[in-house]
C-alpha cells in the first residue's frame, strides 16, 4: 500500500452564485481534513463559499479519442446561439 | 529561471518529414495554441521535459521558503511579520500547485520530494544565497520574485493545460511578492544609514545571483529550440534577462541605490542597456552543490521530511482505521 | 472606563491576551517552510497569521488604554520578559509536530471558551475584537482537534508521541485558569469572565477530545505558574524576545 497521502481534486464555488469550479488538487489523508486543507490552501484570499472534494481516482473523464463524436455534433447547432438571429434594432432589446 | 538549465529530453527540433503523424498532429495542435491535456497523446520527449521542468518549478518554490523564512521571527514589525509569513505561505502554495500539476504526467509528489532530497533533481541556484539583513528580504521580494515573475507571466501561455493554470493562479498572487519587497526598500532606501547601508549591501549580493536566475544564453542551444517548439519556453533567457535589467534600472535609480556594475549603461542604438554578465563559473559551482547555503538547505528539507514520516504514517493510519470502521458498519 | 486602578486592571488583562496570541503566533511561525507535509505548513501559517491579526487587536488596545501613546509594536517590540503577561505553556518551545498541536489544541480549547464570554463583555471594544476572533478560533480548534485525534489514534508511534506531549504539557494548563485581583476588577466591571468559570467547558471539550484521541489525560492537579501574573517566566522566553526584538533594540526609532 502506498504511503503516500491520497490526491484529491478540489471544487469552489464562489461568492458569486456561479458554479463549483475545479482549481487544483491536493493531498490528505481522508475526506474531513481533504476539505479542511482545501480551506487553508485555495481560500486565503477569500475565494470561496463552498468546497467539494473527491478523490482523484474515483473521477470519470471523457477520453481524447470521443472528442469527436461527443462535442461535434453541436458545432453544427449554431441556431442554438442567439447571436444566430438577426433582430432589427428598431425591435429594442431582446 | 525557477527551471534552469532544465535538460529537454529528446535530440532536438524534428522537420515535419520525420515526425510520425502523431506527432505531427501534436506539433499543429501546439502551434494553434490549443492546449495539451492529461490524457491526450504526447510525445514521451515532451512529458519527460515537462516533468524536469514543472518537479524543479516546484522544488524551487519549496527551498524558496528557506532564505525568506530565515527572518519571519525577526521581522521589525508585527505588519512585516504578518506579510512575510503571507508571501512565504504563498510560495509553499505555488510549490503544491506546480506539484499537482507535474502529478497528472503520472508521477507523484512523494517521488519528485525523493528525487530532491537526493540530489538527483534541482532547484534554482537563486536560494542558495544567504538573507543576512533585514533589508535582504525587501532585496529578495523586489528582484528575486520580479525576475520570477518574467519568467511565469509568459508562461501562462505554456502548451500545457494544468502547468497553464497552476502558473496563471500563481501570477495572480505573485503581483504581491513584488511590491512588498520593493515598499520594505524603500522604507530602507528613506531610512536612517544603517538601514541605507543595508539595502545597498543587499543590492550588492543580491545583482549578480538574479541576473543568474535566467541561467547562461541559451539562444544556439538545440534543446532550447525544442522547449519553444513544445511552448513550454516562451522567450530565451537572453531575452528574459534583458528585460529584467531594464526594468529594473529605473527602480534602483529611484531608490537612490547603486547597481554593482560600473559597464551598466543605457544603449541608444538597440534601445536596452548594456550590463556585465555575471559570472558564470560561480553560477556552475552553485548548480554544483558549491553556493553558499547549498548544504543548509537540503540539510533543512531532508529534516523536515524525515521527522515529518511520523505524522504523515499516523494521520494515514488513523483515516484507515475510520474507512475500515465505517465499512463493518455498513 | 471608571478610575485610574481600573484602568490598570484593564491595561493588565488585555496585554494577558495579546502576549498569549503573540507569543503563539511567534512559536507557530517558526514552522513555516519545515512542517512535515505542505498542506499542514500552510494551514499552520494561517493559524500563525490569525494569531499575529489578534495580537496587533489586543495590544492596539492595551496601549490605547495605557494612554501613553504606545502602538502595538512598541508593546510588542520594546517590552522586556518581566513585563510580558502570557501564559507559561505558549512560550514553550515547539518540540515536535506533535507537541505543537497538543498545545495548539489546549491552547485553542481555552481560547474558544473565553472568547465565547467576551463576545458578550459590557466594553464593547472587547466584545467587537472578541466577534472578531470567535470565526477563526472555532476554525482553529476544529483543525487542531482533529490533528490530535488523527495522531493520537493513528500509529503507535504517533499515538506514543502525543501521549508524551500531553504529559508534557498538562502541569502547563492549569495556569490558564488561575484568578487574581486583575481577574476580579475585570469581573467586576463586567468586562471579563472569571477564569475559574471556564474549567467546565473547557474540561468537557479536552475530555471528549482526548478520549477520541485514545489518549489519558493526566490527573495531576499541580501546575506551574508565573506567566500570566509575570512573576516568573520560563527560561525560553528571553530567547524568543531576544530574536523578535532585535532589529527593534539595534537600531531603535528606525522605521521599517
Ligand atoms: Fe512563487
Ligand atoms: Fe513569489
Ligand atoms: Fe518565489
Amino acid at each position: 500500500m502506498s504511503k503516500e497521502w491520497p490526491l484529491w481534486e478540489v471544487f469552489i464555488r464562489g461568492q458569486h452564485g456561479l458554479s463549483h469550479r475545479h482549481v487544483g488538487s491536493l493531498h490528505a489523508p481522508d475526506e474531513e481534513m481533504a476539505i479542511k486543507n482545501a480551506r487553508d490552501v485555495y481560500t486565503r484570499r477569500n475565494e470561496g463559499v463552498s468546497i467539494w472534494v473527491v478523490e482523484a481516482r474515483h473521477i470519470a473523464a471523457s477520453s481524447p479519442e470521443e472528442k469527436g463524436p461527443l462535442y461535434e455534433p453541436s458545432n453544427s447547432k449554431v441556431y442554438r446561439h442567439p447571436t444566430f438571429f438577426d433582430i432589427p434594432d428598431d425591435v429594442g432589446h431582446m | 529561471m525557477y527551471a534552469q538549465l532544465v535538460k529537454t529530453a529528446g535530440t532536438g527540433v524534428k522537420t515535419r518529414e520525420e515526425m510520425s503523424d502523431e506527432e505531427r498532429n501534436f506539433q499543429d495542435r501546439v502551434d494553434r495554441d490549443e492546449k495539451i491535456e492529461p490524457k491526450d497523446w504526447m510525445p514521451d520527449d515532451y512529458r519527460a521535459t515537462l516533468i524536469r521542468q514543472i518537479g524543479q518549478h516546484a522544488h524551487s518554490e519549496i527551498v524558496g521558503q528557506l532564505p525568506e523564512g530565515n527572518w519571519i521571527t525577526r521581522a521589525p514589525t508585527l505588519e512585516r511579520k504578518a506579510i512575510l509569513l503571507a508571501k512565504v505561505q504563498d510560495e509553499a502554495g505555488h510549490g503544491l500547485y506546480l506539484y499537482g500539476a507535474a502529478e497528472t504526467l503520472g508521477v507523484t509528489r512523494d517521488e519528485l520530494t525523493e528525487e530532491l532530497l537526493s540530489g538527483r533533481m534541482k532547484y534554482s541556484s537563486i536560494f542558495n544565497y544567504p538573507t543576512l539583513n533585514w533589508a535582504d528580504i525587501g532585496a529578495v521580494g523586489w528582484l528575486v520574485d520580479g525576475a520570477a515573475i518574467m519568467n511565469q507571466v509568459p508562461l501562462q501561455r505554456t502548451s500545457y493545460g494544468p502547468y497553464s493554470r497552476a502558473m496563471i493562479r500563481i501570477c495572480k498572487e505573485e503581483s504581491f511578492h513584488q511590491r512588498q519587497g520593493y515598499d520594505i526598500m524603500m522604507k530602507m532606501a528613506a531610512g536612517n544609514d544603517a538601514q541605507r547601508r543595508m539595502a545597498q549591501d543587499a543590492l550588492n549580493r543580491f545583482w549578480y545571483p538574479s541576473l543568474m536566475m535566467f541561467g547562461p544564453s541559451d539562444k544556439d542551444s538545440v534543446h532550447s529550440a525544442q522547449s519553444l517548439a513544445w511552448k513550454i519556453k516562451i522567450d530565451t533567457n537572453d531575452e528574459l534577462r534583458q528585460r529584467f535589467v531594464d526594468q529594473t534600472v529605473p527602480q534602483a535609480k529611484y531608490l537612490g541605490l547603486t547597481i554593482p556594475d560600473e559597464h551598466l549603461k543605457w544603449n541608444e542604438d538597440r534601445g536596452a542597456h548594456d550590463f556585465s554578465e555575471p559570472d558564470w563559473t560561480e553560477f556552475f559551482n552553485v548548480i554544483k552543490g558549491k553556493g553558499p547555503c547549498n548544504v543548509e538547505r537540503m540539510e533543512a528539507r531532508v529534516k523536515a521530511w524525515e521527522d515529518g514520516a511520523w505524522v504523515r504514517d499516523g494521520l494515514m493510519a488513523h483515516a484507515r482505521k475510520k474507512t475500515a470502521a465505517r465499512t463493518a458498519a455498513e | 472606563m471608571a478610575g485610574k486602578t481600573n484602568d490598570d486592571a484593564l491595561f493588565q488583562f488585555l496585554l494577558r491576551m495579546g502576549d498569549n496570541s503573540l507569543i503563539l503566533g511567534h512559536r507557530v511561525s517558526e514552522w513555516c517552510g519545515l512542517s512535515p507535509v505542505l498542506e499542514e505548513d500552510i494551514a499552520l501559517a494561517n493559524t500563525a497569521l490569525d494569531l499575529i491579526g489578534q495580537t496587533q487587536f489586543w495590544l492596539g488596545l492595551a496601549g490605547e488604554v495605557e494612554g501613553k501613546g504606545r502602538t502595538a509594536d512598541d508593546l510588542a517590540f520594546l517590552r522586556d520578559a518581566w513585563d510580558f503577561r502570557n501564559v507559561l505553556m505558549v512560550e514553550l518551545p515547539n518540540g515536535d509536530f506533535g507537541q505543537t498541536m497538543m498545545r495548539q489544541f489546549l491552547y485553542d480549547a481555552w481560547s474558544q471558551v473565553m472568547v465565547g464570554r467576551l463576545i458578550k463583555s459590557g466594553d464593547k471594544r472587547i466584545a467587537d475584537i472578541a466577534e472578531k476572533a470567535s470565526k477563526e478560533v472555532a476554525y482553529h480548534v476544529e483543525r487542531s482537534a482533529d490533528t490530535v485525534v488523527g495522531l493520537g489514534d493513528g500509529s503507535e508511534e504517533s499515538h506514543a508521541r502525543m501521549q508524551a506531549a500531553i504529559d508534557y504539557l498538562w502541569p502547563y494548563v492549569g495556569e490558564m485558569f488561575d484568578g487574581d485581583e486583575v481577574d476580579a476588577a475585570m469581573v467586576a466591571a463586567g468586562i471579563a469572565p472569571d477564569p475559574a468559570s471556564l474549567r467546565e467547558e473547557y474540561d468537557a471539550l479536552v475530555n471528549k477530545v482526548l478520549s477520541e484521541a485514545t489518549l489519558k489525560v493526566p490527573t495531576d492537579v499541580f501546575h506551574h505558574k508565573g506567566g500570566r501574573t509575570g512573576y516568573m517566566h520560563t527560561e525560553h522566553l528571553g530567547h524568543l524576545l531576544t530574536s523578535m526584538q532585535w532589529l527593534q533594540r539595534a537600531y531603535p526609532g528606525a522605521t521599517w
